[in-house]
C-alpha cells in the first residue's frame, strides 16, 4: 500500500479522484444476444429490453444494428456504451467510404477493429461495458465473431452473450448443423430465445431477428414468442418446498 | 535546367508557376539506375539494374518487400527510398494488426503521396529525392503505381524510371497491350528484356539485375540469381531470332496512353508534376 499519503498515483485513473472519469458499473443494460451461421449468411436475435437494475425500464431498445454494407452488430451490456461504439464504427465506415476506391471493410476487419477498441479500453481501466456479436458476409464468405468487454475475441458457427452462453449454446451445440435453411435457423433461434425468456429475469417477450446475407441486412419488426405457463411445476411452485416464495 | 533566382527555396514559386526545388528532386530520380515495373491482371513484376559504387563494393538494394502483398522498387537517393520503405512497412503492419487484413495498395500509395506533398510545402524540409514503383494487390486485383517526389502518383500498366529508362519505356510501349492476360513467366521474361534495353549493349547477366514478383496467391519475393540466369539463357537464344522482327515492329508501333512523359522537356514547357 501507499505509505506516503501525498504521493500521486502514477495512473490518474487509479486514484480517488478518478472514479468519476471511468466506467465502474453498467446502468442501463441489455441482456443476451444469440447468433448462428446458416446457408445464406448469419441470423441474429436479441430482445428489445433495456433494464435499469432490476427494473425493466425501456422496452423498445434496438440492440442490433447494420454496419457498412457487409456487417451486423449485436450488443448486450451498457446501452450507452453500445451507442458510443456505433459512433466509432460510423466514423470508421465513413472514412472507408470516402476512399471510394472499390475496397471496403468486411466483417473480419470490423471485428478486429472492435477487439482492439475493447482491449485498449480495458487496459486503461475504463471499459466499454458490452459483449458484442459481429456477423456478416463478404464475397460469399460467412463470418461470425464475438468480443467481450475485456477484449476476449473468437469466431464460431454460433455465438451468444451473457445468459445465452449458458442457456442457448448447449442447444445450439446439439442442434446446429451446416447449411441450415432460413426457416430452420429461425426456429432454432426462437427455441433458444424462448428458453431465455423463461429463465432470464431481464429478458422480455419482445424480440427482433436480424438476417445478413450477401444482398444486405434485414431486421424484422418486433414480435413476441408464444409461451406456456401451465406446467404443473409452475402452477404450484411451493408444492415441493412448503414455505418457499 | 539552369539556375535561377526562384530555385533556392521549395516554398518559392517561379513566375511561371513552377516549384524548381521539386523539379530538381525529380532530376535526382532520373540520375538513379533504372527500375521497371509491369503488371498483368494477377501479377506484377519489378526489375532493377544493379549499380555498385566500385568493383569492390556490393550493389545497392533497390527493391524492398513492404508486406506479403506489396513491394517497391526505387530510383534516386537510396537513403530516402529506405526511409520511405520503412514508413510503408510500418503502415502495412499497423493496418494488419488492427484489421487482420492486408492494407489495400491504393490506400498506401495515397498516404505515401500525401507524405511527399508535405515536403513540398514546408520551408524547413526538402522533397524526397526518390521515385517509387509500388507493386501490390488489393480487392480489385494487381496494381502498379509510380510515386513522384512532387507528391503525385499515377497508376500504370508498365513503367520505367531512372537513367536510360526511355529505352525500356519504348520496349514496354510496344508490348504493353499483351500484358493484361500474359502468364506470370511471360511477364518476368518481358521485365528482363526491358532491363536489357536500358543496358544498351552491356551483357545481360543475373548479377547486373534484380527481379521481384508479387501476385494473387504468390507473396512478394525477389527471384534468386540462378532462376534469373536460367531465364536469361533461355531467351538469349530466342532473342537472336527475334531481332529482325523487332526492327519491323518498331516502325509499326502506335502511340499508347497509359505512360505520360515525365519531365521530358527541359526548361520550357509544362512543369512535369502538372501531368
Amino acid at each position: 500500500m501507499n505509505f506516503m499519503a501525498s504521493k500521486q498515483p502514477e495512473n490518474f485513473l487509479l486514484g480517488p479522484e478518478s472514479d468519476s472519469q471511468r466506467t465502474l458499473y453498467p446502468y442501463v443494460t441489455g441482456t443476451s444476444v444469440v447468433a448462428l451461421k446458416y446457408k445464406d449468411g448469419i441470423l441474429m436475435a436479441a430482445d428489445m429490453g433495456g433494464s435499469y437494475g432490476s427494473t425493466l425500464r425501456y422496452k423498445n431498445v434496438e440492440r442490433m444494428k447494420p454496419i457498412g454494407k457487409h456487417s451486423l452488430l449485436g450488443a448486450s451490456g451498457e446501452i450507452s456504451d453500445f451507442q458510443e461504439i456505433l459512433r466509432y464504427l460510423d466514423d470508421l465506415i465513413l472514412y472507408d467510404n470516402m476512399w471510394d476506391d472499390g475496397n471496403s471493410l468486411g466483417p473480419k476487419e470490423v471485428h478486429n477493429y472492435l477487439t482492439r477498441l475493447m482491449y485498449n479500453r480495458r487496459n486503461k481501466f475504463n471499459p466499454l461495458w458490452n459483449s458484442l456479436v459481429l456477423g456478416g458476409v463478404k464475397k460469399g464468405e460467412k463470418y461470425l465473431g464475438t468480443v467481450s468487454m475485456i477484449g476476449v475475441n473468437f469466431e464460431d458457427n454460433h455465438v451468444a452473450t451473457g445468459f445465452g452462453n449458458h442457456l442457448a449454446r448447449p442447444i445450439l451445440r446439439q442442434e446446429w448443423h451446416e447449411n441450415l435453411s432460413f426457416e430452420d435457423g429461425v426456429k432454432l433461434l426462437e427455441k433458444c430465445m424462448r428458453v431465455l425468456l423463461y429463465r432470464d429475469r431481464s429478458a422480455i417477450n419482445k424480440l427482433q431477428i436480424a438476417k445478413i446475407t450477401e444482398e444486405g441486412v434485414t431486421i424484422s419488426q418486433p414480435y413476441s414468442l408464444k409461451t406456456y405457463w401451465e406446467f404443473s411445476a409452475f402452477a404450484n411452485p411451493a408444492q415441493g418446498a412448503v414455505g418457499t416464495w | 535546367m539552369f539556375r535561377n533566382q526562384y530555385d533556392t527555396d521549395v516554398t518559392t514559386w517561379s513566375p511561371a508557376g513552377r516549384l524548381f526545388q521539386v523539379e530538381y528532386a525529380m532530376e535526382a530520380v532520373k540520375q538513379g539506375s533504372a527500375a521497371i515495373g509491369l503488371r498483368s491482371k494477377t501479377h506484377i513484376v519489378l526489375g532493377c539494374v544493379n549499380k555498385a559504387n566500385s568493383e569492390l563494393s556490393s550493389h545497392q538494394k533497390k527493391i524492398f518487400k513492404v508486406d506479403d502483398h506489396i513491394g517497391v522498387a526505387i530510383a534516386g537517393l537510396t537513403a530516402d527510398g529506405r526511409v520511405l520503405s520503412r514508413y510503408m512497412r510500418n503502415e502495412c503492419i499497423n493496418y494488419s494488426f488492427t484489421y487482420e487484413s492486408p492494407l489495400p495498395v491504393g490506400r498506401l500509395v495515397v498516404q505515401l503521396a500525401d507524405k511527399a506533398q508535405v515536403c513540398t510545402q514546408r520551408s524547413w524540409k526538402r522533397p524526397y529525392g526518390v521515385g517509387l514503383l509500388v507493386a501490390g494487390l488489393d480487392e480489385s486485383g494487381a496494381h502498379l503505381y509510380y510515386n513522384c517526389p512532387s507528391g503525385n502518383y499515377f497508376e500504370y500498366q508498365a513503367f520505367a524510371i531512372g537513367s536510360r529508362s526511355q529505352a525500356a519505356k519504348t520496349y514496354l510501349e510496344r508490348k504493353f497491350e499483351n500484358f493484361t492476360d500474359a502468364s506470370r513467366d511471360d511477364l518476368v521474361k518481358d521485365a528482363i528484356m526491358a532491363i536489357r534495353e536500358t543496358l544498351q549493349g552491356e551483357t545481360l547477366k543475373s548479377s547486373v539485375c534484380t527481379i521481384a514478383v508479387v501476385g494473387v496467391g504468390e507473396p512478394f519475393h525477389i527471384l534468386d540469381q540462378a532462376t534469373v540466369q536460367q531465364m536469361i539463357d533461355a531467351f538469349e537464344i530466342v532473342g537472336e531470332q527475334e531481332a529482325p522482327d523487332a526492327a519491323a515492329g518498331q516502325e509499326a508501333s502506335a502511340e499508347p496512353e497509359p505512360e505520360p512523359e515525365q519531365g521530358a522537356a527541359a526548361g520550357e514547357g509544362v512543369a512535369p508534376m502538372d501531368i
